[in-house]
């Protein structure tokens, strides 16, 4: 059976616990061409390219390639039918060779798994050849550049026979020229027949080389267009599209002195020339893309991963931050993006998690006094409505919003001037969601300064006095509350 | 309205306390107590000799040098550390304080001084290559494991160092109201160890630091500072053990204390320290060591050979831990 279509998907969805991620997706992929994805962070992109490249399976619907609905247990399924991926992270085996990368696990033997290297590295200079890639495939993959290493992959990928290439931002880490050459081998792909799926956030990019566009947004398909029939503000408003239904907690909080400003900071290869203030009563929301150097600032600001360049002032002084305790010390308080990863101590009891960061003031010479720290506890598990039962419980017991607001906790028994909040609703459900978003507006109240980084717009817009939007490392503008809206907030971030 | 919640919140015992108690639960948090239980039960059914007080003494007499040595390789483990030059340093910690306790040399304290400083330095070097260096203690310590009994036959050359002064002697052979001296250390310093785990700030930060040290950093810890000290801790508990082992022996020997930093571990893990890092407790680790002890004493009295006892604490220990990642599967 021939069709026009090398992919269609009649009614995907996927759930995972707490959120729809994606909702009775229909979309259809012509053969032979460049089909963009666009979407907000979170919008399910990515959740649908693992589903097509057999990472999860879907709870509902069909997918049919080349015409015949398939079922797929893993990529390697995906892979076997002529389907590759170029995630956004590359993975190669830094300190074997090219070739040895691009035929890892499927290597060329003599028998008795003796390798013949000669034929794979002759094998895997004509599959580089053939897409005008010029490197040698007998360097070691960590020789490489990141674009380079890019290559290497789409390589990998087409030596599999793929017909169909999904490429996961394949632009994010490359630069301007190398973007070039990007576009060109997708082009020579596209003459050979290849049909090209390509996520990205980048605007000019999604123009100058894709066919259709499709835009997702909260895990549903909003359309697909031919993208000779949309302009940049056609796409933004399709993207955007959506009334804030939503209603958030924001009380009007007086607004005092300034509290932190910072002046030019500056990471080598993160952000650069980034000025902002927030004042006390102030809930300032950071805007923009991943990547878009949003944490990378904060971790400055605090002490983890230390500017190169600028200044950072707390109440008019200027201060030195290097650790994390310098910033605490300064009064800073610092809700991290990934509460697993960077937030929560998981073996340790609820109790724990709360007091470590103001220990000392439970200890008399070394000696934590129990009870102290217990009624503190008691009291802020109380005030934060977290649901546990008792303090002793394991962190690792607790669902995701009671864990975020241990650790919401543990800052304010802290009781800092300054709190940064990144990503503090993600992944957590609605309940907790709102109750979060009160509590700030609550601490912005007593005139404590908020810095809070969200992906959702609806939440930036919706809690921020003000909003800084970043954009690939460069600060793109300020918006007042007033004058903020979706689209004037997509336009800086995506410009 | 005021975010300190003493002001604005009654403190009530409202948290509601129904916690099933199910037989896994107690297993996960007694298991490795109902199995010394048991095994010193089956013992006393097996050999008559086995309750007398003297092997019962005997019993704890023989582990408490290990056990105090595993205490503070519990802590380093607990940090998701590793200490594999406990027996090493035991070695040259036993060379040089016989070295200084001849008699009518020096006073008792200077033995005893040049014995802690060592065990003290070589934690603290082992805990600065890992935690500056950023090399794995597994490497760090294993370096110090080789050079420590290097050093240890080189200031002896190699050969035990005798006559060794009576008040030192104590150390290993003295008694206090009835119980041997490094009995009663074994206790004394499982008391304080676990109060240091337990209820300072010390200790809390070692858990930290070990149930994830990222968020150790952010939320304000020093992680390399008390890395170190908790790696020279565990080289002070060390120290402690190598002079009473020296006393008990009544000679210096730069052969001491071989296989004695697997025996720690093996208490440690044993006792349901967590390798992963951030679990582990000093109870749990001295109830690993009585294992350790009743095993090889019970199979002594029932005469199986010493081949045999190291196949089954081999088994033992693998057991443990496959407990161990079971439980935090399950979790």
């Amino acid at each position: 059976m021939d069709t026009e279509y090398i992919l269609e998907l009649e009614g995907v969805t996927k759930e995972f616990p707490g959120v729809k991620a994606l909702d009775n997706i229909h979309l259809k992929v012509r053969k032979g061409t460049v089909h963009a994805l666009m979407g907000e962070n979170g919008a399910g992109k990515s959740t649908l390219m693992k589903i097509i490249f057999g990472i999860y399976t879907p709870d509902r619907g069909v997918i049919r390639f080349k015409g015949n609905p398939i079922k797929l247990h893993g990529s390697k399924d995906a892979i076997r039918l002529g389907i590759s991926m170029i995630h956004q992270e590359l993975s190669p085996v830094p300190h074997m060779t090219v070739a040895e990368n691009i035929f890892l696990g499927r290597e060329s033997t003599k028998g008795f798994g003796w390798i013949n290297r000669k034929k794979m590295d002759q094998e895997a200079g004509e599959w580089l050849q053939s897409l005008n890639i010029n490197i040698d495939p007998r360097t070691k993959m960590i020789d490489l550049s990141i674009a380079n290493m890019q290559m290497v992959e789409i390589a990998t990928a087409v030596s599999h026979h793929a017909d169909l290439l999904i490429m996961d931002e394949p632009t994010s880490a490359i630069t301007d020229k190398e973007v070039e050459r990007l576009f060109a081998i997708i082009d020579s792909l596209k003459k050979k027949g290849v049909t090209i799926i390509y996520i990205s956030h980048k605007m000019d990019e999604i123009f100058k080389i894709s066919d259709d566009i499709t835009v997702f947004r909260d895990g549903q398909c909003i359309g697909t267009k031919a993208a000779a029939d949309l302009t940049q503000d056609t796409l933004i408003q399709m993207m955007v599209g959506r009334e804030i239904k939503q209603v958030f907690h924001k009380e009007p909080a007086d607004i005092g002195e300034v509290a932190l400003s910072v002046r030019n900071l500056t990471r080598n290869g993160k952000f650069r020339d980034v000025s902002f203030e927030v004042r006390k009563g102030e809930i300032l929301g950071i805007a923009g893309l991943m990547g878009s150097g949003r944490t990378e600032i904060i971790e400055s600001i605090f002490g983890i991963v230390p500017a190169d360049a600028g200044e950072i002032y707390i109440k008019g002084r200027k201060v030195t931050i290097k650790s994390p305790q310098d910033a605490i010390r300064y009064k800073m308080g610092l809700l991290t993006e990934d509460r697993k990863i960077t937030g929560a101590f998981l073996p340790l009891s609820v109790k724990d998690n709360m007091i470590i960061s103001s220990i000392d003031d439970f200890t008399v010479k070394g000696y934590i006094k129990g009870k102290l720290a217990n009624d503190m506890c008691r009291a802020f598990v109380e005030r934060l409505n977290i649901k546990t039962p008792s303090l002793n419980q394991t962190m690792l017991n607790l669902s995701g919003g009671n864990q975020q607001k241990v650790l919401l906790g543990r800052w304010l028994m802290n009781n800092p001037d300054i709190l940064i909040l990144d990503e503090p609703t993600r992944g957590i459900d609605v309940g907790a969601k709102a109750e979060i978003h009160k509590l700030m507006s609550r601490l912005a109240q007593t005139g404590k300064a908020i810095i809070m980084i969200s992906s959702e717009l609806p939440e930036v817009l919706g809690m921020s006095d003000r909003i800084l939007v970043m954009h690939e490392g460069v600060p793109k503008g300020e918006l007042e509350r007033e004058k903020a809206s979706q689209e004037r907030l997509m336009e800086l971030a995506y410009s | 309205m005021s975010i300190n919640p003493n002001e604005s919140v009654a403190v009530s015992p409202s948290i509601p306390h129904h916690r099933k108690i199910t037989f896994s639960h107690l297993m996960n948090k007694y298991g490795m107590l109902f199995v010394l239980i048991a095994m010193v039960i089956l013992m006393s059914f097996l050999s008559d000799a086995f309750l007398a007080t003297q092997n019962l003494i005997n019993i704890v007499r023989q582990i408490s040098f290990v056990g105090i040595i595993a205490m503070g390789v519990t802590m380093v483990i607990i940090t998701t550390g590793i200490d594999l030059s406990s027996g090493s340093v035991v070695a040259l910690v036993s060379v040089v304080a016989a070295s200084l306790a001849h008699p009518g040399e020096y006073p008792l304290i200077i033995p005893i001084a040049a014995g802690l400083c060592i065990g003290i330095c070589t934690g603290f070097i082992n805990g600065f290559i890992t935690a500056k260096g950023k090399i794995p203690a597994f490497i760090a310590t294993l370096g110090m494991m080789t050079a420590a009994r290097g050093l240890a036959l080189l200031y002896s050359g190699g050969r035990p160092i005798g006559n060794l002064n009576e008040s030192f002697l104590v150390l290993g052979k003295g008694t206090i109201l009835g119980i041997p001296f490094p009995i009663v250390m074994f206790i004394l310093i499982g008391i304080i160890s676990h109060l240091l785990l337990s209820k300072t700030k010390f200790g809390k930060y070692t858990y930290a630091i070990g149930g994830n040290e990222q968020a150790a950093k952010i939320a304000g810890i020093n992680v390399d500072r008390y890395r170190i000290m908790i790696y020279a801790y565990a080289g002070l508990l060390t120290a402690i053990a190598g002079m009473m082992l020296t006393a008990r022996i009544s000679s210096g020997q730069p052969s001491l204390g071989l296989m004695y930093e697997l025996d720690a571990i093996a208490a440690a893990v044993i006792g349901g320290t967590s390798l992963n890092g951030g679990i582990g407790t000093i109870p749990g680790t001295i109830i690993g060591a009585l294992i350790i002890g009743v095993l090889n004493n019970g199979l002594d009295l029932l005469g199986v050979s010493s081949y045999w006892q190291q196949i089954l604490k081999g088994a033992i220990i693998a057991a443990a831990v496959l407990l161990d990642s079971r439980k935090n599967k399950r979790a």
